[in-house]
């Protein structure tokens, strides 16, 4: 008995009248949707992804694409994902893989809260004539000063400082691995925050040579399947982030898929050509919170002491007492990774239903730090669906020390959130291996382009924060004052600590 | 050669390691550390060609992410020595906790005694970089779990049964696993297999047999048969088959 076809996810077509057979429509797209036949470009939309690389670079907008075009018989609960879900796994009999961030209709708390602005009583800042202070210090503050005067009267700071990142703006890139982008999507970035004083994440995969002149800017990554991990590593990272979870995916591994690891990814790695590499759920040197500690400390150890270390975690149920516990462990900074996080590839389920949205987890977890009076050992990096500077000046008023950006910056990179990521044809040259497909990335330009984006938001970030009023980015840092939340429940505004709006 | 003699009673790992780390870079070839008494870290990311001795019982993540030297220890080791090492030595004249050699890229790990759960775990492989451990003894459940390269070689001295454990190589998808006698197919974990142990197998190991016993003190002759039961990966993709694309 056969199942029969699903109906097109997208329905791709050309103006005729507007085409002028020009090819690059054929040329750029790496899912074979358009070919040649007698003179004629045909169409095969069951191929097509909604990358709009073609769209993009037809001359001639001619091509114009929908998404759903045949109707299922509507249904509140039967949609047509759950029912094409179905008809999938009762083909397959298999965890369904998707890419991309949380793909589900959660409202968005971001969107339900309101940031303040002044009037009358207290003078707005124009950031134009007065300095906006933005810069941002990752790592152990100390709880006291010390100081000492010496015969000639001059006073000197005893106290030992821990190692702190310093940013010129709170906006760092996140982690994604050389091997689930590609290198020239690394390069880019890496140029862009090198230009803009800021911070990205090499992920899991180790660190490719030609990233070595960036390395000052880089926050190398060990998780738990420890590819690309030797001392020589370690100490070329500004700061080392062992991975604990992800927002996409909270509770279990990853894997590359051997088809992935070509020659460089597989040096990059250090695992052979061609296979698996595996990243376990659990770090199996850690079991426990005294584990994490031993890990962070072995870490240190390493690198004499001379790194700040964070501790990446997905924001799940308990954030707040876990976060607490790594505040504990010697750790400098915890990133907390929200449930619409992206990824390459995460099973659809966890994708869509594990975790908790960052906005609150990084209320609880500034809130539960507060309570205990550790706020000052650790910092708090949010990460996980930050789409614009209003998301990330709400994440510092909610808390947070500064934000990881992920599918923002490949979005700067030509992403247009397709999420076939894990297909490693990206005509974007972003989620691909293919040398072809990487080429298409200029990474002067793409550095051009990611930098702009990390100066466009800081520039808002100033203007939000002087209309109110502020002029350092530490009297906004949990500064819930300046939010209220609308159409948000009681509960919700608890837990973020925020009032509703009018009060 | 230079040798050197700390005491580390009562001392902390951080100072510890930092006369280590200055003793190796002022030329000291030979390190004798006594007292030692659960001290973590000891030559962790430790680089260059240097022969440290321990007498006591280290802390765990011994030679973590260890670059080169050589670590001996007079007594029993906590857990994970050998962790994500990269080059170097370390033989433990003694027993050791969980998680020996875990995530191991290079050199080799000699244990005189037992070892504790997930021994060997997701030890890897790359290029000339093949790391290599061997327990004299025995060893608890979950031995050789991820793995994905690199010879793990148990001799099971002093027991009727080398293995009585189980989950041996699960999700295990590249290296090889050998062990002294038989293995029951019951204590084999998910996607590893058991295959004769040949002639040209023992010739290939048998410079490592030697050398393990050489540094334990046995006699490594009554070893050199083909009484091993050799456990590989049944696909280098153990979880190729899970998924569907959505």
């Amino acid at each position: 008995m056969s199942l029969g076809s699903v109906p097109l996810k997208y329905k791709i077509s050309i103006d005729r009248d507007q085409c002028m057979k020009c090819m690059r429509c054929v040329d750029n797209c790496s899912y074979g949707v358009y070919r040649i036949e007698n003179d004629k470009i045909l169409i095969d939309s069951r191929r097509c992804t909604a990358c709009h690389r073609c769209i993009s670079m037809c001359p001639r907008d001619a091509i114009s694409l929908q998404e759903k075009p045949v109707d299922y018989r509507s249904h509140p609960l039967w949609t047509a994902q759950a029912r094409e879900d179905i008809i999938n796994q009762a083909r397959t009999g298999k965890i369904i893989l998707a890419g991309m961030g949380n793909a589900m209709d959660y409202p968005v708390i971001f969107d339900r809260l309101v940031l303040d602005a002044c009037q009358v009583t207290n003078p707005s800042i124009d950031p134009l004539r007065e300095p906006m202070e933005l810069r941002t210090y990752l790592g152990k503050k100390p709880a006291r000063l010390q100081f000492t005067r010496d015969d000639k009267g001059d006073i000197e700071l005893k106290t030992e400082l821990a190692p702190n990142l310093k940013l010129e703006t709170p906006i760092m890139i996140g982690h994604m691995s050389y091997g689930a982008i590609s290198l020239n999507a690394q390069l880019s970035m890496a140029k862009a925050v090198a230009r803009t004083g800021t911070f990205m994440g090499t992920g899991e995969g180790g660190m490719h040579e030609s990233l070595y002149p960036y390395q000052n800017n880089m926050i190398v990554q060990v998780a738990s399947g420890r590819f690309g991990v030797d001392i020589n590593y370690l100490e070329r990272g500004a700061a080392i982030e062992i991975k604990i979870g992800q927002g996409a995916k909270p509770g279990i591994g990853g894997h590359l898929p051997g088809e992935k690891v070509c020659t460089d990814v597989s040096c990059t790695r250090m695992i052979p050509l061609g296979s698996d590499a595996i990243s376990p759920a659990p770090h199996h040197d850690i079991y426990s919170i005294e584990d994490l500690a031993q890990l962070v400390r072995s870490l240190k150890e390493a690198t004499e002491w001379k790194k700040p270390i964070f501790v990446k975690i997905a924001a799940v149920h308990n954030v707040a007492a876990i976060a607490a516990g790594i505040a504990r462990s010697s750790a400098d900074a915890v990133v907390i990774d929200g449930f619409r996080g992206g990824t390459g590839a995460a099973p659809k389920v966890f994708r869509d239903n594990v975790g908790i949205p960052i906005e609150a987890a990084v209320a609880a977890v500034d809130q539960k730090l507060n309570d205990q009076g550790v706020r000052n050992e650790i910092s708090v990096i949010a990460s996980g669906g930050i789409r614009n500077s209003a998301d990330l000046a709400k994440s510092i008023a909610l808390g947070a020390d500064a934000v990881y950006i992920g599918t923002a910056s490949l979005i700067a990179l030509g992403c247009r959130v397709c999420g076939n990521c894990y297909r490693g044809l990206c005509p974007w040259g972003i989620a691909t291996q293919r040398p072809d497909l990487v080429n298409r990335i200029d990474t002067d330009v793409g550095a051009e382009h990611v930098a702009n984006l990390i100066h466009a938001w800081t520039l808002e970030l100033s203007e939000l924060m002087g209309a109110a009023g502020i002029n350092s980015i530490e009297s906004l840092r949990g500064n819930r004052d300046r939010l209220r939340g609308y159409m948000l429940d009681e509960g919700m505004l608890n837990v973020l600590k925020v009032d509703p709006v009018g009060a | 050669m230079e040798t050197m003699t700390i005491d580390a009673k009562g001392m902390h790992y951080t100072p510890l390691n930092r006369m280590i780390r200055e003793a190796v870079a002022s030329g000291v070839k030979d390190i004798v550390i006594d007292n030692v008494l659960g001290q973590r870290f000891i030559a962790n990311g430790l680089r260059g060609d240097v022969r440290i001795t321990i007498n006591g019982v280290p802390g765990g993540d011994l030679g973590m992410f260890m670059s080169g030297p050589e670590c001996i220890v007079r007594g029993d080791c906590e857990h994970a020595p050998g962790n994500t090492m990269d080059n170097g030595t370390i033989v433990i004249h003694g027993s050791a906790g969980d998680a020996v050699a875990h995530s191991m890229r290079g050199g080799r790990v000699f244990v005189r005694g037992n070892i504790g759960y997930r021994g060997g775990i997701h030890m890897k492989e790359y290029s000339q970089k093949r790391p290599v451990l061997v327990i004299g003894g025995t060893s608890h459940a979950f031995l050789g779990e991820y793995m994905a390269g690199g010879i793990i070689l148990v001799l099971g001295i002093g027991h009727e049964t080398t293995l009585e454990d189980r989950g041996i190589g699960s999700g295990i998808h590249g290296g090889e696993i050998i062990i002294r006698g038989d293995v029951e197919d019951r204590l084999l974990g998910v996607g590893a297999r058991k295959v004769r142990f040949t002639d040209e197998d023992l010739k290939r190991l048998s410079p490592l047999i030697k050398e393990f016993c050489e540094r334990i003190e046995v006699d490594p002759v009554p070893f050199m048969d083909t009484n091993y039961t050799r456990i590989v990966p049944a696909s280098s993709r153990p979880f190729a088959g899970k998924y569907t694309w959505e």
